[in-house]
C-alpha cells in the first residue's frame, strides 16, 4: 500500500457489477480499490444463473441499459478468457394459451420498435427450434439477443483484469464507515483494517447497497426478493436455448410481495440443466421452500417434459436487491458529494452489469455518460417512495 | 398409518410425537428408548434393516451364519432389534425402511414434514408429519487425494469394511490399509479375518499421541485395552504397523499394483527420500469420519467445527439442538464412535420425554445423569482421538497439480490453487463457483474437506466457510418435487 499511488476510487462490492465497475473504471486510468465483507461473487452473484437478456424487458431506460450491455457483452467475451462460459444461445418465450401469446406478441412487437431483435415463432415451428418443448404451446418468440454467462467466473476474471490494470482487491474486508469531509464530501472508507482515503465511493453492494447508502446518510430503499434455483444432474444437450413461459415478464415487473413462480429453464455447458424462476419479498429468510421448488419443478416438467425424470441434485437461493420501481440506482448521488451508486438491479444484474459500470467510469471522470442517467437517479425516491 | 394406495402421488402420516432419522446405533437406541416410554415414533432410515453403517447386516440369501463375527458387541445390537421388534408389533414404532430423507420443512405451527422417497425409482414418496425431530444421520468417510487415488482397486477404509460386512466380498488378496483413524486398525483385522493378505497398515499420525492425555485416557481404560487388543491381533495377523508414513502415490496402470509409503513428519509433510514402494492389489484408504449433517443444516440447526476438524451440530447437554423442536445424537454432534452413540440415543430419547412430560421419573432422571457423565468421559476420548488423527497441513504436498481432487467434475489441484491465487477464492463456495469442484453427483461430499484445507491454505487469509449447505439431502426426480404441488 506504501508505494502506491493515492486511490481515485473505492468500489463497494466484488459482485458482478462491482467487477464491472472496477474494470472500466481501472481501464479508463482511475487508481481503484475494490473491498467486499465476504468472497468475490459471494453474494447475489454466486447464486445467479448469469443471464444477459433482453427478452424479459419492455421498452424504456432498462432495456437501453440492457442493450449497451449485450453489446459490451460481446466485446468483454472476446477480452476475457473462455472458461466465463459466454453463449450467444439466444432465448425463446413461449406462450401456452392464445391469450398469453397476444401480449407476448404485443410486447415482442414494441421490443422490436426499440431496437430488439425478436421474431415470432408459431406453435408447430417450435419444436424445430427447441425439440423437447411440449407439444401443446400455443406459439413463442425467438430473441437472438439473449445470451448467457458463468456469473462467478465472469466477476472473477473481470476483477482479475481490473488487478492488472492496477487495481487492488481486497475481499474479506467489510465497510464499517464513510469517511466525509468537513464539507461532506466523501474521503473514503474505513474497514476492519484500517482506512482508504479516496475522492469517490461506488456503492455497488447490491442487495446490501442500502445499508452502505445509509452508513454514507443517505436512504436507498434496496429490499431482498427472493429467488430459488434448481440444477439437475448433468444431462447431453437437451435445450439449446434459454426459454421462458411468457408470464415470467409480467413476474419480473410485478411489485407484489407475494411468491411469483414461472418457470425458466436452460443448459449450462457444463451438462446441468438450471430452472428458476421464483421471487417472493421474504427478507433474508434462507430456508428451503419446498412449496416454492415444487412449483418451479412444476413448471419445467410442464414445459419439458422430458425433464419430468431428470434427478434434481441441487437447490439454492439468491436474493436479488430489488428497488420499487424495477430499476438500478446509477451514477453519483446528489445528496452526497462523492458518493455514486450502481446496485439494485434486481435479477438482471449480470446482464447489466457492463453497462452499468461504463457509465459509472464515464460519471467518475467526468464525460457525458452514454445513456441519461436520470431514470437511474439514486435519490429518486426521497420525494415519493413509501417503503414497503 | 400410510394409506397403501399405489397412485403417484405423496403418502402422508398422520402427526407423530417424534421423527427419528437414521436406524444406526444412536437412531436405534433414541427410537426404543422414546417407545419405551410411550411415545409414538417414526423410525426412518434408507437401508433395509436397521443396524446403520456400524450394524451393517449380510444381504439375506448370502448365507452368513455368523454376521456377529465382524461386528463389536454384536449382543447389544441384537438386543436393541428385539426391542424395535417388540414395539413395531405393537405400533409404538413406525419402522419406515428404504426411505431416504431428501429434505425437512418447518410447518407454521411448528411441526416438522419430513419428505422421504423410496426405491430406486422413486416410486413411494412420503411425507412424515412429526412435532419432533431427532437426527442420528451418521457419518461418512473423510477423503485426503493423493496421486493415483482415482485407480480402480482403490476404496475407502469404511467402504473395504461395509462391502465385507453386507457382502462378505473381498476386493483383493493383498491389501495394503492405509490414512489415520482407529478405524484402521478395525478394517486390517477384519480383511486379514476374511482371508486378504494385509502387508501394511499406514498411519500418519502416531498412536503414542494419546499419551499426552493421561487423565482421559485414565478415564477410558477400556478404550486403551481395545487399542492394546488391536496390536496384539495385529501382530498376530502378520500386519505390520507403519505409523507417521502415509501412502503418497499409488502406482498401476489399469488397476493397482502397488504403492509408495513415505515417512511424514509431525505436520503430515513427506520426508523426501523416504519413499518405499509396497506391491498389493488394493489400498483401503480413509481419514477418519464426518458427520452427515445435510438435514441438520437445512432445519436451520448451529454447527461448530471440532478438533478433528470436521463441522458437527452444535448440542446441550441434553442433546438440543440450536433450533427448539430438532435433537440429534451420535456422529451428527462430532465423531465417536458406537459407544458413545448408544449413550447419546438413549439420553437424547429420554431428553425429548423430558420435554413432553414436562420431567422424569426418579430412575430415569438418574439414569440420564449416569448417561451424561458417560457422554463427557466419551466426549473427551472423541476430542483426543480426532486431535490425534486430524490431518497435519503438509498432507498437501503430496498432491501434484494434476492430482484430482474433486473425481466428479475432475478438478485438479493446480486448478483449486489457480482459482485462490489469481481469482480470489479463499472458501470453500467460492472455489466451487470458479472450479466446478464439489458440483458433481456427491455434492462435495467426497472432497469438501480438501477443498476446505486448500482454500485455507491458498486463500490469502479468507475464512473457508461453515459446512455446505446442501437442503436437498441427496438427489430427488424432477416428478417427485413437482408431485407435492398438488392439482393447482
Amino acid at each position: 500500500m506504501l508505494t502506491r499511488r493515492p486511490l481515485d476510487v473505492v468500489i463497494v462490492g466484488a459482485g458482478m457489477v462491482g467487477a464491472a465497475c472496477a474494470y472500466y473504471t481501472s481501464r479508463s486510468g482511475l487508481s481503484v480499490a475494490v473491498v467486499d465483507r465476504g468472497p468475490v461473487a459471494g453474494g447475489t452473484t454466486g447464486t445467479g444463473e448469469g443471464n444477459l437478456l433482453v427478452s424479459d424487458k419492455v421498452p424504456g431506460p432498462e432495456l437501453e441499459l440492457a442493450l449497451l450491455s449485450a453489446s459490451l457483452w460481446r466485446q468483454l467475451s472476446e477480452e476475457l478468457p473462455k472458461g466465463i462460459e459466454y453463449e450467444l444461445k439466444g432465448g425463446v418465450v413461449v406462450a401456452a394459451s392464445e391469450n398469453s401469446l397476444a401480449a407476448l406478441t404485443a410486447t415482442a412487437d414494441a421490443q422490436r420498435a426499440a431496437g430488439v431483435e425478436a421474431y415470432h415463432v408459431t406453435s408447430d415451428r417450435l419444436r424445430d427450434i427447441e425439440p423437447h418443448l411440449a407439444p401443446d404451446l400455443s406459439g413463442g418468440c425467438h430473441y437472438p439477443q439473449d445470451a448467457q454467462v458463468q456469473p462467478a467466473l465472469a466477476a472473477a476474471e473481470l476483477l482479475s483484469a481490473a488487478t492488472r490494470a492496477g487495481a487492488l482487491v481486497r475481499p474479506g474486508e467489510e465497510v464499517a464507515g464513510i469517511l466525509r469531509d468537513g464539507k461532506g464530501a466523501v474521503r473514503g472508507v474505513r474497514t476492519a483494517r484500517g482506512e482508504l482515503h479516496a475522492p469517490v465511493v461506488v456503492n455497488a453492494a447490491g442487495t446490501w447497497g442500502g445499508d452502505l447508502a445509509a452508513l454514507a446518510g443517505v436512504n436507498l430503499p434496496v429490499l431482498p426478493r427472493r429467488g430459488f434455483v434448481l440444477v439437475t444432474e448433468p444431462l447431453p444437450r437437451l435445450i439449446r436455448h434459454k426459454v421462458y413461459a411468457a408470464e415470467y415478464v409480467a413476474d419480473v415487473s410485478s411489485g407484489s410481495a407475494a411468491l411469483q413462480t414461472s418457470p425458466v429453464v436452460e443448459g449450462t455447458p457444463a451438462g446441468p440443466v438450471l430452472i428458476g424462476a421464483s421471487r417472493e419479498r421474504v427478507g433474508f429468510d434462507r430456508t428451503l421452500s419446498v412449496a416454492v421448488i415444487s412449483r418451479l419443478a412444476a413448471g419445467a416438467a410442464a414445459l419439458f417434459p422430458a425433464l419430468a425424470d431428470v434427478r434434481v441434485m441441487r437447490a439454492y437461493h439468491g436474493f436479488r436487491p430489488y428497488l420499487p420501481d424495477h430499476l438500478p440506482a446509477i451514477g453519483p448521488d446528489p445528496r452526497v458529494p462523492g458518493l455514486f451508486h450502481a446496485c439494485g438491479h434486481e435479477g438482471a444484474g449480470i446482464g447489466l452489469a457492463p453497462a452499468t459500470g461504463l457509465l459509472i467510469a464515464d460519471a467518475i471522470r467526468g464525460e457525458r455518460p452514454a445513456l441519461d442517467l436520470g431514470p437511474f437517479a439514486p435519490d429518486r425516491f426521497d420525494a415519493t417512495c413509501h417503503v414497503t | 398409518m400410510p394409506n397403501s394406495n399405489d397412485e403417484p402421488g405423496t403418502r402422508e402420516t398422520g402427526r407423530v410425537e417424534l421423527a427419528v432419522v437414521g436406524a444406526g446405533p444412536a437412531g436405534l437406541a433414541a427410537a426404543v428408548t422414546a417407545a419405551d416410554h410411550g411415545l409414538d415414533v417414526v423410525l426412518l432410515d434408507a437401508a433395509a434393516a436397521p443396524g446403520g453403517q456400524y450394524y451393517r447386516s449380510p444381504a439375506e440369501g448370502l448365507g452368513a451364519t455368523r454376521p456377529g463375527a465382524l461386528h463389536h458387541d454384536w449382543p447389544t445390537f441384537t438386543e436393541l432389534s428385539a426391542r424395535l421388534a417388540a414395539h413395531r408389533d405393537t405400533g409404538t414404532i413406525r419402522h419406515l425402511t428404504g426411505h431416504q430423507v431428501w429434505t425437512v420443512e418447518r410447518t407454521g405451527d411448528g411441526d416438522w414434514i419430513l419428505h422421504a422417497v423410496t426405491g430406486a425409482d422413486e416410486e413411494v414418496r412420503t411425507a412424515v408429519r412429526a412435532r419432533r425431530m431427532l437426527l442420528a444421520t451418521g457419518a461418512h468417510e473423510r477423503q485426503l487425494p493423493f496421486p493415483g487415488w482415482t485407480l480402480p482397486g482403490v476404496v475407502g477404509a469404511a467402504g473395504a469394511q461395509a462391502m465385507l460386512k453386507s457382502g462378505l466380498v473381498l476386493l483383493g488378496s493383498r491389501i495394503v490399509v492405509a490414512g489415520s483413524g482407529p478405524l484402521l486398525q478395525a478394517v486390517a483385522l477384519s480383511l486379514t479375518r476374511a482371508g486378504a493378505r494385509v502387508p501394511a497398515l499406514v498411519e500418519a499420525a502416531g498412536y503414542g499421541a494419546y499419551a499426552r492425555a493421561p487423565r482421559v485416557l485414565a478415564a477410558n481404560p477400556g478404550k486403551a485395552a481395545e487399542g492394546a487388543r488391536f496390536a496384539a491381533e495385529l501382530a498376530g495377523a502378520r500386519v505390520r504397523v507403519l505409523s507417521h508414513r502415509a501412502v503418497t502415490e499409488v502406482h498401476g496402470d489399469e488397476r493397482v499394483e502397488a504403492v509408495t509409503v513415505s515417512r511424514v513428519d509431525r505436520r503430515w509433510r513427506p520426508v523426501p527420500g523416504t519413499g518405499r514402494r509396497i506391491a498389493c492389489d488394493a489400498l483401503a484408504v480413509g481419514h477418519g469420519l464426518m458427520p452427515q449433517l445435510d438435514l441438520a443444516v437445512a432445519a436451520g440447526c448451529g454447527t461448530r467445527p471440532g478438533p478433528d476438524g470436521t463441522h458437527a451440530v452444535t448440542l446441550d447437554e441434553q442433546l438440543r439442538t440450536t433450533v427448539p423442536g430438532v435433537w440429534a445424537a451420535g456422529e451428527s454432534g462430532g465423531i465417536g464412535g458406537v459407544e458413545l452413540a448408544l449413550c447419546e440415543g438413549e439420553l437424547a430419547a429420554l431428553s425429548v420425554v423430558r420435554e413432553i412430560r414436562g420431567g422424569v421419573r426418579g430412575r430415569e432422571a438418574r439414569r440420564a445423569v449416569a448417561l451424561r457423565r458417560s457422554r463427557r468421559r466419551l466426549r473427551a476420548f472423541a476430542d483426543l482421538m480426532g486431535a490425534v488423527h486430524r490431518p497435519g497441513p503438509g498432507w498437501r504436498e503430496w498432491l501434484t497439480d494434476g492430482t484430482e481432487v474433486c473425481r466428479c467434475e475432475e478438478v485438479g489441484a493446480g486448478r483449486i490453487r489457480t482459482a485462490c491465487e489469481e481469482l480470489g477464492a479463499g472458501d470453500t463456495r467460492t472455489v466451487k463457483l470458479l472450479t466446478r469442484a464439489g458440483m458433481g453427483w456427491c455434492q462435495g461430499r467426497t472432497c469438501g474437506f480438501a477443498v476446505r484445507e486448500l482454500a485455507a491454505a491458498h486463500g490469502g487469509g479468507q475464512e473457508p466457510g461453515g459446512p455446505d449447505r446442501r437442503p436437498l439431502a441427496c438427489p430427488v426426480k424432477l416428478s417427485t418435487l413437482a408431485d407435492l404441488s398438488g392439482p393447482g
